[in-house]
């Protein structure tokens, strides 16, 4: 039974090790180079003495940073993945979670890492990953190691304005990688076009079915997300026949009538979540892509990756809304009402995960783990966790699962999950800010933020890119002399949507 | 021009859109951007920008956009 992800480099890298596993625009690496160079990093984090620690990788994207991951998961410790372009606030608060003793970082970000208030030691990818390889000390490692262990920890927003690492371990993703390769019916013809990030738990749609199967997967220059047609003409020039985008990215091909220039003449599989796929947009790719299978695939970074799939198999008309379908093979989904008891069928619950993939919890976070990883109610005989995912949906008449909304202030926005307390969390530091509120315009996909306080929109929004990503800065900001209150003495969310909507 | 300059102001309050000609370039704007400003201009000067021009070249500076719309209007 394969109880490391590993497993799956070592045991295709001999059957294809010239063929190329991960690339992007102009680098490429093979399995051979793959396999070599992550046992190298493995190695010499070893002798350097980590073990079941986080190692962050601090590079641009990149095949090699992919390369860093895997060695770390060879020394027995798990990854941090984490972004060139996360503003520098918020990687000092994933330091400050982590203490970690270790960063991998490249030419672009070493410098970055020498402004922050950090001890620990610093490699540069180029130098190591040509470390020999131990072989005894690596056998060591994963004779010791259990797939209950961690592989690596990835931050999601916060509502305290503290991200939350999720720790996530080999069994989960060993069982995540083979369902999800099953829906998507992956093989060794599959060609990846990869666009999340690989800070995230998205990537790994990518990332291990590149290595069960030896397919290859290229990482698509963030760049061309902004240029529609040079996007279409990257995938035709790269034979990609399979993709897992976010929608708002299959949006804007369609939107932007690039198809009437250039069609995708490969592509075969196109799996798409995170957000709602206007029907409109949807239809028009499924009319230039009349033969591909069209998947929906919904899950939280808690459960490993994905959880639900729907494969696309009816027309749907504007006003309908494509299904999340059924969990994965190996999970269960419960939709748990109020009082804890399953609802039933048309009723409304909150969509409850049970199974392996549910992940170990929050790293260094007790009392966050306790709220949303908890026994499952269902079960009083024996310890039991599941994972409440906040997300409310129905069955509808086929049985299919349907995703209605939020129980709480967490959004989606460009594919992200954001919580909208974390964006107040942030401007309420500003020292002219008395209060603030940031509500969602689900039409036009704009976050909006009230605010009360003496400083210029101008102002507020360089201090903002300084402290939150790019996705998470308001589109819009309203000042106002007061904001509106309920009864309560809570701040007048519903108010201030209506007045915005209005406008 | 001064609608544009608006637009692009209230994208990015901290770019002197006058100098910049290294929009795209410089990764000043991004994807989200690209889409708020298409959608922008469709609505303010009502023209609907083709998929061939959205290309990095129109978008590197307020000036080269500005010719984009200019072009865009004339046809």
């Amino acid at each position: 039974m394969q109880t490391n992800v590993l497993e799956y480099l070592e045991n295709i890298v001999d059957k294809v090790p010239d063929k190329v596993a991960y690339a992007n625009e102009k680098d490429e690496l093979t399995f051979r180079q793959v396999y070599d160079r992550s046992r190298g990093i493995g190695s010499l984090l070893l002798h350097e003495g980590y073990t079941r620690e986080p190692v962050v990788v601090f590079m641009a994207k990149h095949p090699n940073s992919i390369v860093a991951f895997y060695g770390v998961i060879y020394s027995g410790c798990y990854y941090v993945p984490i972004d060139e372009e996360m503003p520098k606030h918020r990687i000092g608060l994933i330091f400050q979670s982590l203490q970690p003793r270790a960063i991998i970082c490249d030419d672009v970000t070493e410098p970055v890492v020498r402004e922050f208030d950090y001890q620990g030691a610093v490699y540069k990818y180029a130098d190591i990953c040509g470390t020999p390889e131990d072989t005894e000390a690596l056998a060591a490692v994963r004779d010791a190691q259990l797939d209950i262990d961690p592989i690596y920890i990835v931050f999601t927003s916060g509502s305290t304005g503290v991200p939350k690492g999720v720790v996530a371990c080999h069994r989960s993703v060993i069982d995540y990688i083979e369902q999800l390769s099953s829906v998507l019916k992956c093989d060794e013809n599959t060609i990846f076009g990869n666009q999340t990030p690989l800070y995230f738990d998205a990537c790994l749609k990518e990332l291990y079915p590149t290595l069960k199967f030896g397919a290859t997967a290229y990482l698509i220059p963030k760049n061309l997300f902004m240029f529609p047609i040079k996007l279409v003409e990257f995938l035709n020039e790269k034979k990609i026949n399979t993709i897992c985008w976010v929608v708002s990215a299959l949006t804007m091909i369609s939107a932007f009538k690039a198809f009437d220039k250039v069609r995708p003449e490969y592509l075969h599989t196109v799996a798409f979540g995170s957000e709602v796929f206007p029907i409109k947009q949807f239809n028009i790719w499924r009319e230039v892509l009349p033969n591909a299978r069209f998947i929906n695939l919904y899950g939280p970074t808690e459960a490993t990756g994905m959880s639900c799939y729907y494969e696309v198999d009816r027309e749907f008309g504007l006003d309908d809304v494509i299904p999340i379908g059924r969990p994965f093979h190996n999970t269960q989904i419960l939709l748990l009402g109020e009082d804890g008891r399953q609802v039933r069928d048309g009723e409304v619950g909150e969509i409850c995960i049970r199974g392996t993939a549910v992940t170990l919890g929050y790293y260094h976070n007790p009392e966050k783990t306790s709220e949303c990883f908890v026994q499952n109610p269902l079960n009083s005989a024996y310890p039991e966790i599941i994972y409440r995912t906040g997300d409310l949906a129905r069955y509808n008449e086929r049985h299919e699962l349907i995703f209605l909304s939020r129980k709480d202030y967490q959004i989606k926005h460009m594919g992200h999950r954001i919580e909208l307390g974390e964006i107040e969390a942030i401007v309420n530091q500003h020292d002219e800010i008395k209060t603030s509120c940031a509500i969602f315009d689900d039409d036009k996909k704009k976050i909006v933020l009230y605010y009360v306080g003496d400083v210029e929109k101008a102002a507020l929004i360089t201090f903002l890119k300084s402290k939150l990503p790019r996705y998470m800065i308001p589109n819009v900001l309203e000042q106002l002399e007061a904001m509106p209150h309920t009864a309560n003495g809570k701040i007048d969310r519903n108010l201030l949507k209506k007045k915005y909507l209005e406008k | 021009m001064e609608e544009l300059l608006e637009i692009l102001q209230d994208l990015h309050p901290e770019v002197d859109f006058d100098e910049c000609d290294t929009l795209v370039d410089d990764k000043i704007l991004d994807s989200f951007d690209i889409i708020s400003l298409i959608t922008e201009i469709n609505s303010t000067f009502d023209v609907a920008v083709p998929a061939e021009e959205i290309i990095p070249e129109n978008f590197n500076s307020a000036e080269a956009l500005w010719d984009m719309i200019e072009r865009l209007r004339d046809e």
